[in-house]
C-alpha cells in the first residue's frame, strides 16, 4: 500500500501526532497535557505556515 | 554513599531501583505505549501507542526509506538512532526487507522523516514511562 500525501497533510498529521505525545510526556495531569496538546500543535502549524508564507515571498 | 548522590554540596537521595522501573521502559520501547500501559495508564498509553506506531506505519506506507546500521555518513548513523527508537516496530520492519526503495519523490523522504520521528517520540514515551516507574510523575 502506498500513500501520498501532499506538503501540508503531511505537516499536518506530523504536528497531530508529535503534539498527543509531547502533551502526554510534558505534562502532569490531563488538563495541562490537553492544554499543551493544543499548544504544540498551534505552534506546529502556525510555524508552517509563517515559514510557507516566508519561503513565498523569498521566492518573489 | 551509594543511596545518595551530592550535588553542590546538598545531599539527594536517589530514587529506588524498583523492577518496573526497569522492565516499563524496556517494554514501552519494544512496544510504543506499553511502558504506560502496564502501570495501567490505559489512556495515556493507548494514545502514545496509535501516535507513535500510526506515524511509524504512515512513514513506510509513503515509501520512506529505513535506516540499517552503519558507520558511514553521520547523518545516516543518525537516522539509524532515531529509527532504532520504534523498538518493535522497526526490528519489524528491518526483518521483512521494508523501506528499502529508492525515494523516488519528495513524500517519499517525508516517509523516511515520519519514521525517524516516530522513534525519537518513542524514546521520549520512554522517558515518560521510567519517570512514572519511579514516581517521578502520576
Amino acid at each position: 500500500m502506498t500513500i501520498t500525501l501532499n506538503h501540508f497533510s503531511a505537516a499536518a498529521v506530523f504536528a497531530v501526532f508529535a503534539s498527543v505525545v509531547f502533551g502526554i510526556t510534558h505534562r502532569e495531569n490531563t488538563r495541562d497535557m490537553i492544554r499543551y496538546g493544543l499548544y504544540c500543535f498551534a505552534m506546529f502549524l502556525g510555524g508552517l505556515l509563517v515559514a510557507g508564507w516566508a519561503m513565498w515571498l523569498l521566492k518573489r | 554513599m551509594a543511596n545518595s548522590t551530592t550535588e553542590k554540596g546538598k545531599t539527594i537521595p536517589s530514587e529506588p531501583l524498583s523492577l518496573m522501573s526497569v522492565v516499563a521502559p524496556a517494554v514501552g520501547w519494544l512496544i510504543p505505549g506499553a511502558g504506560h500501559l502496564i502501570q495501567k495508564r490505559w489512556i495515556r498509553g493507548g494514545l502514545l501507542f496509535i501516535s507513535i506506531t500510526t506515524m511509524f506505519l504512515l512513514g513506510l506506507a509513503m515509501q520512506g526509506r529505513i535506516y540499517r546500521p552503519n558507520g558511514g555518513d553521520l547523518l545516516d548513523m543518525l537516522g539509524f538512532i532515531g529509527d532504532l527508537g520504534a523498538g518493535g516496530l522497526y526490528v519489524v520492519t528491518a526483518a521483512m526487507d521494508w523501506g528499502q526503495g529508492a525515494i523516488a519523490f519528495a513524500t517519499a523522504d517525508y516517509g523516511t522523516k515520519f519514521m525517524i520521528v516516530a522513534g525519537l517520540l518513542n524514546f521520549i514515551s520512554v522517558a515518560d514511562a521510567y519517570h512514572i516507574a519511579i514516581g517521578k510523575k502520576q
